[in-house]
């Protein structure tokens, strides 16, 4: 049991020191490509996380669609317009606004820690137990909710992908 | 089972990346790299939901992930498809230089 423990925390706090150095990293490069890089790293250890969690499917969706579909949409995007020349200028001032900005997130994470950290979790305990979900697994038990708790927003959900699809390419068409 | 890291760590991870994603787009210029930051701070979000949902022992915030996921995705396909349309008509995405509604 205990080398479990040590596992766990092992584990965590490798891939929470990463992810939270691919964000820093995302934020600073100043080469576009090189920041959608460190967001699949920082996508990848998020999953990680998720498998901490003991919720195998959402890891998976993670690295499918986060790291898989979206980044690479957005790589192919940035090779296609081709800005890396125009980031690699010289040193941009900093501007009272940004100042202000990064003021102002300061202290929304200083609430959001703060918030967390001064009570214990409220809320009642659900059925789902791990011992249940081991049981089970975790991809029929999440399947089960979606098609019968969840059909109407999974349903809303399809027209919204559909919705997004008409409008991709309807926005992409050349004229004439 | 062996005993898990504490809840409350998972939170501060997520707050953090939450809060880095929050910086990026306040002070990124590139607007490829802000819709990258957002999208940062929706999977730091999903991060939150999950921990909660296995700490509540209930897959609410599970569900929840995977529509979230779903919206991710649309905004992807429809941003990506504005931000070449933009660069098609402005040969730029800096978004200082983006500030006609028409042209």
């Amino acid at each position: 049991m205990i080398e479990g423990t040590i596992f766990y925390w092992v584990a965590f706090i490798l891939t929470a020191l990463i992810a939270v150095f691919a964000a820093v990293m995302v934020i600073t490069r100043r080469n576009p490509l090189h920041s959608a890089l460190f967001l699949i790293l920082n996508f990848l250890c998020i999953a990680v996380l998720f498998l901490l969690l003991n919720s195998q499917f959402i890891a998976i969706v993670q690295v499918m669609i986060y790291a898989g579909a979206i980044m690479m949409l957005v790589i192919f995007v940035i090779m296609l317009l081709s800005v890396e020349e125009e980031e690699r200028r010289r040193k941009i001032p900093v501007s009272l606004a940004q100042v202000i900005g990064v003021v102002l997130v300061l202290m929304l994470l200083a609430q959001l820690v703060g918030g967390v950290g001064v009570q214990a979790l409220p809320g009642e305990q659900g059925e789902f137990t791990p011992e249940r979900m081991a049981q089970v697994g975790d991809i029929k038990v999440v399947a089960g909710l979606l098609f019968t708790k969840f059909l109407f927003p999974f349903e809303i959900a399809s027209i919204l992908l559909l919705v997004g699809i008409i409008g991709a390419v309807i926005l992409s068409k050349k004229e004439r | 089972m062996p005993s898990t890291v504490p809840s409350i760590y998972y939170l501060i991870v997520s707050a953090l990346i939450f809060a880095i994603g929050a910086v990026g787009v306040l002070v990124r210029r590139n607007a490829i790299v802000i819709f990258m930051c957002i999208e940062m701070m929706l999977s730091a979000v999903n991060l939150t939901l999950i921990t909660v949902s296995h700490y509540l022992n209930s897959l609410d915030g599970v569900l929840m992930v995977f529509f979230v996921m779903t919206v991710a995705a649309a905004e992807a396909a429809v941003g990506l498809a504005i931000f070449v349309l933009l660069f098609r008509g402005r040969k730029t995405i800096k978004v200082d230089e983006i500030n006609l509604l028409k042209w």
